[in-house]
């Protein structure tokens, strides 16, 4: 089974984030990055499925050069071999727009199943995966927690709301969106680490893939960025951490009487 | 100018979000002197049909169609694209929902538009319409506006708008079929059973008092200090879905839009950030308490008591003084 995952590299979690001065996005000088966490899942479902069903995983990621990290990271993995797809014409472009940089990609690729994350952290637009799959014209699926590979078939578990699941059947190729905590994804090992140094990352520019700079023209604007007012008037309790836990129980007490 | 709002529904009941949508086209026709119509998809349908036809809409249109039985993205897409080609509709709204997710992306792109997704709200600068959008897991904030043409595709996360501001019709409003074939279109995918993983074990949803756990506890082992404080409070222990993704507690203890929805009396939320999966599963909580250490984390945006600092700091001295109250 050919596979390709989609994955896209964000800021590390836990980062305290600053807005760039002129407030269109954030500040990404000091950053450190690391793969969109449902993206790592989906990693390592396509792993999985290459253990027990042979095949390859080829990994592919649109961004700037940093993203050559997230890259290799797969690679050492245990993905065989990376796209990159790298110019500066694709930066900032909405969901649409990166969907239609990826579809060009892997058009030139012949695959059996294409994995996306459910939703990036940064955009977060729910969008990209399902995009895709339009424009290549694949029956997918989303927010999905377990594959089953029957005979050029899937039979995949989709999440709905509210601890509901529902079992959905599609043809292949198709492409899925995998959703946090299908699997436990595995580390690196050294061994894959030394290994990936020789696999193969290709590197795609707009001229590559037959697009021009006019056809990627975004269909939705970012304005501006800002960090939201907060609505609602939390109280803030300060001091050692032994006062401000004696002024909780306090409040707790007293106040909203909960205890 | 026409304003749809797509209604969704699921054995036989809207989705309450769909309430919500109707609101954001209420405000949004008033703005732009425009008319806000429901379309329904799906078969025996006319008893939802007649329910949204009490509010004050300009129609409710409604596709039949026994290929629209049950939700496929295939269906919904290919009635939709028939829909918006002989109506065109200037905006198409629908809640953020997972069936949204699922499709409005592929109908977005089977019309060349764009889709603004996941929108908190919107206001109206000198005629055009701006978004405002969660980027950074609600951290932060986004303005976004269509640079391209109608038709208008948005979806609105839940609470957005508030259902209970829905103005009613002072009679039923006019319902009208649409008459599309669907016999040629191909529905790929084949919807099976829905279901429940195996019986819950822990029913959050009556507990007066929860300590809620999130990805800032960093290890499994780290949770007997959550343990012990749940244990002074008497209080059951709750998380979000980082920890259970990572087994460190069973699913059942998960809070959130795929998780548990609970209102206790208090919530404590520790080391948990307050993106809106969450968030949706426990702002019904009385007291809501949070200990983290990022001053802009969004759960401070609904904590009726912030603690900005260490959680490994706050929590042990916050056992201790419980025990000292104890005795
Ligand atoms: C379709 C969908 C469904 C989802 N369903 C759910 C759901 O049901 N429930 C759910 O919870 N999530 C759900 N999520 C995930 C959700 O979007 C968030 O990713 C998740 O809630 C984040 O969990 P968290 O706050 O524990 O982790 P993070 O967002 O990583 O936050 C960790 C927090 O801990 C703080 N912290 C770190 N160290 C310390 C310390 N030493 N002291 C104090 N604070 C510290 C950090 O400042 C940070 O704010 C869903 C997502 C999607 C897309
Ligand atoms: N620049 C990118 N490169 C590769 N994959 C991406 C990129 N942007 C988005 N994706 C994929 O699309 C998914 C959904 O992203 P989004 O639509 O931004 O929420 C992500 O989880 C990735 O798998």
């Amino acid at each position: 089974m050919k596979i390709i995952v989609c994955l896209k590299q964000v800021p590390k979690r836990d980062l305290a984030l600053r807005l760039n001065e002129a407030g269109t996005w954030i500040a990404e000088a000091d950053l450190s990055w690391e793969i969109n966490e449902p993206d790592a899942y989906a990693l390592e479902e396509a792993l999985r499925l290459k253990e027990r069903l042979g095949g390859e995983v080829i990994v592919c990621s649109l961004g700037p050069a940093r993203v050559e990290q997230a890259l290799r990271e797969a690679l050492a993995k245990g993905a065989d071999r990376a796209l990159h797809l790298l110019d500066p014409a694709f930066e900032g472009l909405d969901a649409f727009n990166t969907a239609r940089v990826l579809a060009e990609a892997l058009r030139r690729e012949s695959f059996d199943l294409i994995l996306t994350g459910l939703q990036s952290d940064d955009h977060g637009y729910a969008q990209t995966g399902v995009i895709l799959a339009e424009l290549l014209g694949l029956p997918h699926a989303t927010i999905v927690m377990q594959i089953e590979v029957l005979d050029g078939r899937l039979k995949v578990k989709r999440e709905l709301e509210a601890g509901w699941f529902q079992w959905v059947e599609l043809p292949l190729p198709a492409l899925l969106t995998i959703q946090s905590g299908i699997n436990q994804p595995r580390y690196a090992t050294l061994k894959g680490i030394m290994g990936a140094k020789k696999k193969e990352i290709r590197r795609l520019a707009l001229a590559d893939l037959g697009l021009s700079a006019q056809e990627l023209r975004n269909k939705q604007e970012l304005m501006r960025v800002f960090f939201p007012t907060k609505a609602k008037r939390t109280e803030f309790l300060e001091g050692t951490p032994e006062e401000i836990a004696a002024r909780l129980v306090e409040k707790l007490r007293y106040e909203a009487k909960v205890l | 100018m026409k304003i749809f709002v797509l209604a969704e529904h699921r054995d036989g009941k809207l989705n309450r979000a769909t309430w919500e949508v109707i609101v954001a086209g209420q405000h949004l026709a008033a703005h732009l002197k425009g008319s806000v119509s429901a379309v329904l998809l799906g078969r025996d349908i006319r008893g939802l049909a007649e329910e949204l036809a009490a509010k004050r809409l300009h129609e409710v249109l409604v596709v039949e169609d026994e290929r629209l039985a049950e939700y496929t993205p295939d269906g919904y897409t290919a009635a939709l694209i028939e829909v918006i080609r002989q109506e065109a509709p200037a905006f198409v709204l629908m809640s953020h929902t997972y069936q949204a997710r699922d499709f409005a992306p592929k109908l977005a792109a089977a019309l060349g538009k764009a889709l603004i997704s996941d929108c908190l709200g919107y206001r109206v600068d000198d005629g055009t319409v701006i978004y405002t959008r969660p980027i950074f897991q609600g951290k932060i904030h986004a303005d976004v506006r269509f640079a391209d043409d109608p038709p208008y595709l948005v979806t609105f996360q839940a609470g957005a708008f508030r259902a209970d501001e829905i103005e009613a019709a002072s009679e039923p409003v006019p319902i009208r079929a649409i008459p599309i074939d669907l016999s040629p279109v191909p529905i790929r995918t084949r919807p099976l059973e829905v279901f429940r993983e195996a019986k819950q074990a822990v029913d959050l949803s009556s507990a007066e008092r929860i300590v809620a756990v999130g990805r800032g506890i960093k290890s499994e082992e780290n949770l007997a200090l959550i343990r012990q404080l749940a244990e002074a409070l008497n209080a059951e222990i709750g998380a979000s879905r980082p920890v259970c993704d990572s087994g460190w507690l069973p699913m059942d203890r998960q809070i959130g839009s795929s998780g548990q929805t609970v209102s206790p009396k208090l919530y404590l939320a520790i080391g948990i950030s307050g993106a809106i999966q969450h968030v949706v599963g426990m702002k019904g909580s009385r007291t809501i308490v949070a200990i983290n250490k990022d001053p802009e984390a969004p759960i401070f945006d609904i904590a009726d008591y912030g603690i900005v600092g260490d959680l490994f700091e706050i929590v042990p001295a916050l056992i201790k003084a419980l025990k000292q109250l104890r005795e």
